[in-house]
C-alpha cells in the first residue's frame, strides 16, 4: 500500500506539481467531458452532467468544442486529455474506423432499456434528433396550416414557395437524402439509389438545380439558429432542437418532421482516455433513464433510453414534440450508418465539387 | 606603367578591410545561430512534416494518392482559382483605396498625419473576428445598410451584399488595407517634396509631375504592400468563411473541411503543400521584377 502510494506520488510529480497540490489524498481524478457549445451543451449540463456528477461522486471538468477530428489528433499524437466526447453517430463511426475510439464496456454501461439501433461497440446514444426542413413562419405560415410547406419537394419548389434557401456547407451528412426525396424517390429506397455513383450524382444534380436559390450554406447548429433569427433566409435544413430554441428566443421559425432524417448523437471515449474506468462509470450513470427523462425540458431531443418515457415528468405536448416520439417516428427516415461508412468519402468529394462551382 | 606606392598601400588597406569584414560576418553568423536554430525548429521541421504527411496514404505507405485526388476532382482546381481570384481582387481594391489614403497621409503635416494614421491603425488592433461579424451585421438582408437604404429610398428590396463574393471582398479589403497603406506611406514619406516643386518649375503639369516623379518613386512601396496583401489573402480563413456564406470556397476553407469532416491529415497536408508552393512561386516571380529588400527592409 505504502509502495503504491509512493508510486502514485511519483506519478503525480511527473504529471506536474499542480496535480499533486490539487489531489492531496488519493481520490479519483476528475474526468473530462466534452460537448458542443450553444443550447445543446447547456441542456446536457442541466439534464445530465450536473446531477449525475453529484449522485455518483465523480468530479467532472466540462469542456466545449467536441470534435472527432480533434479526438483523433489527440489519439494519434499520444496526448489524450479527454475522457468522454459528444459526437454525431456518423462521426463516431468514422472515428472508430480510424481506430480513435475505445470500446464501450457494456458490463458497466447498462443498455438493456435502450432502443436497439442507438448504441454501437464504440458509442452510446445520448439523444435522438432530426434533420428537418424549417422555414420563416411569417413568410410561409405556421406548420400544419394549409399553405405551409410539407415535403422536400416543397423545399425545392421555388415557384410555389418563392424565397431564399439555406443548405449544409462543407459536409455531406444529411445533404443528399432530402434531394432524392424531392426528386421522387420514396424514403425506403433512398439509400438503395445512393449506393451507386449514378445515384449520388442524381442527388447532387438535384441540389445543383436549387443552388441559385441557396443564399447561404450553413456550417453549424448555432448558425442555423442565427440565420432564422436574423431573417437572412426563408427556408433551411437543420436540427430540430436548434429551431425550437431559436423560436424561444423570438425567431419566426417552424418546421415539420415529415420526411425528416432521424439520427442520434452519442458519447464516445477516445482510445487511451486518461481515466477510462471512472469515465465508463460516469457514462453508465448518465445513460440511466432518470437523467435522460430531464433532457426534453432543456432541448427537444428525445431520450435513447426507452424507460425515460416512463419515468419522465414532462407534459404530453413536450413529449409529442420529440423526434423519437412514437407519433413522429413513422413520418421520418432513419439515417443509415452503413451507407455513410462505405460511401461518405466519395459523396463528400462530389458535394465539395458542387459547392466550389 | 609603374604602380605608385600610394595605390599599393591602399590595396593593402583594402585587404585588411576585407579580412575584417569576413571576421565580422562570421561573428554575426555566430550570433544569429540560436535564431536560426529556433527557426529550423518551428518552421523547417513542421513544414518538412507537412510534406511528409502529404505523401503518405491511410495505410502509412508512400503514395501520390492525395495529389491524384486533387487532379481527379475538379473542386480542388476551382478552389485554387477562387483563392487567386479573391486575392487578386482584394489587392486591386486595396490599391485603389490605399494609394489615395497613403498619399493624403504623406502630404499632411506630421501632427495631423498621426491622427489620421490612427484611423488606419485602429481597426488593425481590433480582433479580426469582431470586424468580420460587424460586417455581417451591417451587410445582411435585414442588416443596417439594407434597412437604411430602403428607408431613404435608395433601393426597394434588400440587395444581396453578403454571403457572396461582394461581402467577402468588402470584408477582406477592410482587413487588408493597413498592410498596403503602411509600406506605401513609408515609401511616400521618403520622396522629397522639393522634387515635385522642381518638376513644376521646369514646366511639368501636376499630372505629368505625378506620373514621371511621384509614381515611380512610390512604386516600390506599392509593390511591397500589394505583395503582402496578396500573399496574406492566399491563406485567409475567417473572413471568407463567414462573409462568403459557403459560396466562396477558398483553400483554407477546403483544408478545414477535410480535417473536420474526413480526419484526413494527408489530403489536407497535400493542399497545404500546393498552396505553400504557389505562394513561394508568387514571391519568386515578384522578386524578379522588384527589389523588395529596399521597400520591405529599408536597405539602400
Amino acid at each position: 500500500m505504502v509502495k503504491n502510494l509512493q508510486k502514485d506520488a511519483r506519478g503525480f510529480f511527473i504529471g506536474g506539481v499542480v496535480a499533486l497540490l490539487c489531489s492531496g489524498t488519493v481520490a479519483a481524478e476528475p474526468i473530462t467531458v466534452v460537448s458542443w457549445g450553444g443550447s445543446y451543451g447547456a441542456a446536457q449540463d442541466n439534464a445530465l452532467f450536473n446531477d449525475a456528477s453529484k449522485n455518483s461522486g465523480i468530479d467532472i471538468n466540462r469542456e466545449s468544442g467536441a470534435s472527432m477530428s480533434k479526438t483523433c489528433l489527440q489519439v494519434e499524437s499520444n496526448s489524450v486529455s479527454w475522457d468522454l466526447v459528444v459526437t454525431g453517430s456518423g462521426g463516431a463511426a468514422a472515428a472508430a474506423a480510424k481506430g480513435c475510439l475505445e470500446k464501450i464496456d457494456y458490463s458497466v454501461v447498462d443498455v438493456s432499456d435502450f432502443y436497439p439501433n442507438l448504441y454501437t461497440d464504440y458509442c452510446v446514444g445520448s439523444d435522438v434528433f432530426a434533420t428537418v426542413m424549417a422555414w420563416n413562419t411569417d413568410k410561409y405560415g405556421e406548420p400544419g396550416s394549409a399553405n405551409a410547406p410539407k415535403s422536400w419537394a416543397d423545399f425545392w419548389d421555388v415557384k410555389k414557395f418563392p424565397g431564399t434557401r439555406s443548405y449544409r456547407a462543407n459536409n455531406v451528412d444529411g445533404a443528399l437524402e432530402p434531394a432524392l426525396m424531392a426528386d421522387g424517390v420514396p424514403a425506403d429506397k433512398v439509400y438503395e439509389v445512393l449506393s451507386t455513383r449514378a445515384g449520388i450524382e442524381r442527388a447532387i444534380n438535384k441540389i445543383r438545380e436549387l443552388k441559385p436559390h441557396i443564399a447561404v450554406f450553413w456550417e453549424s447548429g448555432a448558425m442555423q439558429a442565427q440565420l432564422m433569427k436574423d431573417g437572412e433566409v426563408d427556408m433551411i435544413t437543420g436540427w430540430n432542437g436548434r429551431f425550437d430554441n431559436a423560436k424561444k428566443d423570438g425567431a419566426k421559425v417552424g418546421y415539420t418532421f415529415n420526411q425528416a432524417l432521424l439520427d442520434y448523437d452519442c458519447f464516445a471515449m477516445p482510445k487511451g482516455a486518461p481515466n477510462k474506468e471512472t469515465a465508463m462509470k460516469f457514462l453508465a450513470e448518465i445513460s440511466k433513464a432518470e437523467y435522460q427523462a430531464n433532457l426534453p425540458f432543456h432541448i427537444t431531443y428525445g431520450p435513447t433510453n426507452k424507460k425515460a418515457y416512463e419515468v419522465t415528468t414532462a407534459p404530453k405536448e413536450l413529449l409529442e414534440a420529440l423526434p423519437s416520439h412514437p407519433k413522429n417516428v413513422p413520418l421520418m427516415m432513419p439515417v443509415s450508418l452503413d451507407w455513410y461508412a462505405t460511401h461518405r468519402a466519395e459523396a463528400l468529394e462530389l458535394y465539395m465539387e458542387l459547392l466550389s462551382e | 606603367m609603374p604602380v605608385s606606392p600610394d595605390i599599393e598601400k591602399s590595396s593593402l588597406h583594402s585587404q585588411e578591410l576585407q579580412s575584417q569584414k569576413k571576421r565580422e560576418e562570421w561573428m554575426l553568423l555566430g550570433l544569429s545561430l540560436p535564431a536560426i536554430f529556433v527557426i529550423a525548429l518551428v518552421v523547417i521541421l513542421p513544414v518538412g512534416w507537412l510534406f511528409y504527411l502529404s505523401f503518405v496514404d491511410s495505410q502509412g505507405s508512400f503514395s501520390f494518392e492525395h495529389y491524384q485526388k486533387m487532379v481527379e476532382y475538379k473542386s480542388y482546381a476551382r478552389v485554387f482559382i477562387a483563392t487567386f481570384k479573391v486575392s487578386a481582387l482584394t489587392t486591386l481594391i486595396c490599391v485603389a483605396l490605399g494609394y489615395p489614403i497613403a498619399y493624403f497621409l504623406a502630404a499632411l503635416p506630421s501632427r495631423w498625419s498621426g491622427i489620421f494614421m490612427l484611423a488606419v491603425l485602429l481597426p488593425f488592433w481590433t480582433s479580426l473576428l469582431v470586424r468580420t461579424y460587424a460586417w455581417l451585421v451591417l451587410l445582411q438582408r435585414k442588416g443596417l445598410l439594407n434597412d437604411l437604404a430602403i428607408q431613404i429610398g435608395l433601393w426597394d428590396s434588400p440587395v444581396k451584399l453578403v454571403h457572396n463574393m461582394t461581402g467577402t471582398l468588402i470584408g477582406m479589403a477592410h482587413i487588408m488595407l493597413p498592410f498596403l497603406v503602411l509600406p506605401l506611406y513609408g515609401a511616400m514619406k521618403k520622396i522629397e517634396p522639393d522634387m515635385m516643386q522642381a518638376a513644376s518649375n521646369l514646366g511639368a503639369s501636376p499630372v505629368r509631375a505625378f506620373c514621371s516623379i511621384y509614381l515611380p518613386l512610390s512604386v516600390s512601396g506599392l509593390a511591397a504592400g500589394s505583395l503582402i496583401v496578396f500573399v496574406l489573402c492566399l491563406g485567409f480563413y475567417v473572413t471568407p468563411a463567414v462573409l462568403g456564406g459557403g459560396r466562396v470556397v477558398m483553400v483554407a476553407t477546403q483544408i478545414t473541411a477535410i480535417l473536420e469532416h474526413q480526419f484526413d491529415w494527408g489530403a489536407a497536408s497535400a493542399l497545404g503543400v500546393v498552396l505553400l508552393l504557389a505562394t513561394v512561386l508568387v514571391l519568386y516571380l515578384a522578386g524578379r521584377f522588384f527589389k523588395f529588400d529596399t521597400a520591405l527592409f529599408g536597405k539602400r
